[in-house]
């Protein structure tokens, strides 16, 4: 597998070096655990957010203003040890409480009760809202084992703007939580990414196959088909995802269409064009679209598509100012995308 | 046989030496769990528990031991504080699970490790909320110490008990083939997941494979 790295071993911290090198100005690390904090962090509840490295920009992306405060991040695909979901947290710790936000993996969970545990031990508080937005990973109705992927953006987005507006932790819990429920995904996989140091590829999939609903990690999904055009892979997936979130006409919703990691921008604006054209047929107002690779899987080949159902509060936090180095929302005034 | 050998008990130091073996036998092995890990798994155990052991490696030779629960505890903290993953917690857990509350003890014999792991098993089984047959380590680790158990009954030297341990672990690993999975990726694969080992049962079968030979040699050097 050829890949531009040093020693498998040491990726993650070389790639929280190459981070640190390019945005010391605003983060910094904690140190002797792989993590990563805002430099002025304010006297508000906490958010962290973290997992297995690999998926960037996700997680170190989303440290920023409006968003999240600190970052834990584990090795490759796997969640974060304890130790370090500990240091971060009480790394960021205004005395307000902690919210940790991550995807709904055994691993995470694991990791990241082991930290609450100790954090209780030192008197820290916290909350956690675990992300469940992948539709494709548990029926409707096991909704709560369902896996976190892309979504993250979006409930990341949500309890960061409630916490800068000065919410208690239990208020910043709740529109989190809200958030999650609001938020769904379905993505499709074309080819698989590899791990950093590994011989072999984790999975394959032919060269005119598509496989939908596999999950980043190659988990798998609910149908292997042939190839086709992007307009009816859109199609096939907004069917699944609008059934699911039981959107209707005159909802409106936040859309992120995301690329796996090797999906070409171009690509995913041709979906982000049927996406548009379909939620305008079925009188879904699109508030904001978002096209990107957030959550990546090294060189997957894919995306994603994920739709947050907006109500006023869920507006005004996701209209609310972010800043990161990759994730950026300007305030936003009015609906520039209403007809 | 001489007698001793029926007798064998090991200090602080060759427990040590005892996991340190173990260690490079699960580092030898990690294409291998990768290979069963990547068919249903997210394929990163073998690079984590490679990760856990090489750290654990670390902590042991910075130190000198005098008890066994140091030597446990040592490793233990090593793989939770540094695998991260499902595996970290679990298979920390097996180390640090067993020593908890337990009396300082400068020798493991064969009813002391049958103790230990015993502790280690309902720590795990705790924490995991796995049970028999949900197609995790706890499939091969538990009728292994059961195994170790029943050799204390029938008065077994240490290493009789390890080969029966790691008989039944092997058994417990091909069984896990059997099962559905209820955690992890091999989760959604349902009935998919069926004709496919598990990769930690598979790393607690090497273990105690390891933990046999090293006692073998021993014994046979002696």
């Amino acid at each position: 597998m050829k890949k531009v790295i040093n020693n498998p071993e040491q990726v993650v911290e070389e790639t929280i070096e190459g981070f640190l090198a390019a945005y010391k100005r605003s983060y910094q690390k904690v140190e002797n655990v792989n993590g990563i904090v805002r430099r002025d962090r304010k006297d508000k509840v906490a958010i962290v957010t973290g997992g297995g490295s690999g998926h960037e920009p996700l997680f170190l992306g989303l440290i920023g203003e409006g968003l999240a405060d600190g970052v834990t991040l584990g090795n490759v695909f796997a969640a974060p040890p304890p130790t370090n979901v500990f240091e971060v947290a009480k790394a960021v710790d205004a005395g307000k409480g902690v919210l940790f936000i991550y995807g709904n993996y055994s691993g995470d969970v694991l990791n990241f009760g082991m930290a609450v545990e100790l954090l209780e031990m030192e008197g820290i508080t916290t909350n956690t809202v675990l992300v469940t937005d992948d539709v494709a990973s548990a029926p409707t109705e096991r909704k709560d084992e369902r896996r976190g992927i892309a979504g993250d953006i979006f409930v990341v987005k949500i309890a960061g703007a409630a916490a800068e507006k000065g919410l208690s932790l239990e208020e910043v819990t709740k529109v989190t939580q809200k958030a999650n429920d609001h938020t769904f995904s379905i993505g499709v996989a074309l080819a698989p990414g590899t791990i950093p140091g590994a011989t072999e590829l984790p999975y394959t999939l032919a060269d005119d196959e598509l496989e939908v609903g596999m999950g980043i990690h190659g988990e798998p999904g609910m149908e292997r088909t042939k190839m086709m055009p992007a307009d009816a892979l859109t199609d096939k997936l907004l069917e699944k995802l609008l059934a699911e979130s039981n959107l209707q006409s005159g909802d409106e919703v936040a859309v992120l269409v995301n690329g796996l990691g090797s999906t070409t921008l171009m690509e995913l604006f041709i979906v982000n064009r049927r996406v548009a054209k379909v939620l305008e047929e079925k009188g879904i107002q699109a508030y904001d679209m978002d096209v990107n690779s957030y959550c990546t899987t090294q060189e997957m080949a894919g995306f994603s598509i994920t739709l947050l159902k907006l109500d006023n509060e869920l507006k005004d936090y996701y209209s609310a100012p972010a800043v990161s180095p990759y994730y950026k929302k300007e305030s936003i005034g009015g609906n520039v995308y209403a007809k | 046989m001489p007698n001793s050998l029926q007798e064998v008990q090991l200090n602080a130091v060759q427990v040590k030496e005892m996991f340190l073996y173990v260690g490079e036998k699960v580092r030898e092995n990690k294409p291998l769990l990768t290979k069963i890990d990547s068919a249903i798994g997210d394929g990163d155990h073998g690079i984590g528990m490679s990760v856990g052991f090489t750290k654990a490696e670390e902590g042991l030779r910075q130190k000198e031991f005098t008890t066994i629960n140091d030597v446990f505890k040592t490793i233990g903290m090593s793989m939770i504080s540094t695998m991260g993953g499902a595996s970290g917690v679990i298979f920390g857990t097996f180390f640090i699970g067993g020593v908890k509350g337990l009396d300082p003890q400068e020798v493991l014999t064969l009813p002391l490790l049958a103790q230990i792991l015993e502790g280690s098993v309902s720590s795990i089984k705790q924490r995991g909320k796995a049970e028999r047959g949900d197609k995790t380590m706890i499939d091969a680790l538990e009728p292994a110490v059961e195994g170790l158990k029943q050799s204390v009954i029938g008065n077994q030297s240490l290493l009789e008990g390890l080969k029966v341990a790691e008989s039944l672990a092997e058994k417990g690993v091909e069984q896990t083939k059997e099962y559905v999975a209820k955690f992890g990726r091999a989760k959604a694969l349902g009935e998919r997941a069926i004709g496919h080992q598990d990769a930690g049962a598979t790393t607690v079968w090497i273990m105690f494979t390891a933990m046999r030979e090293w006692v073998e040699n021993a014994i046979n050097q002696e």
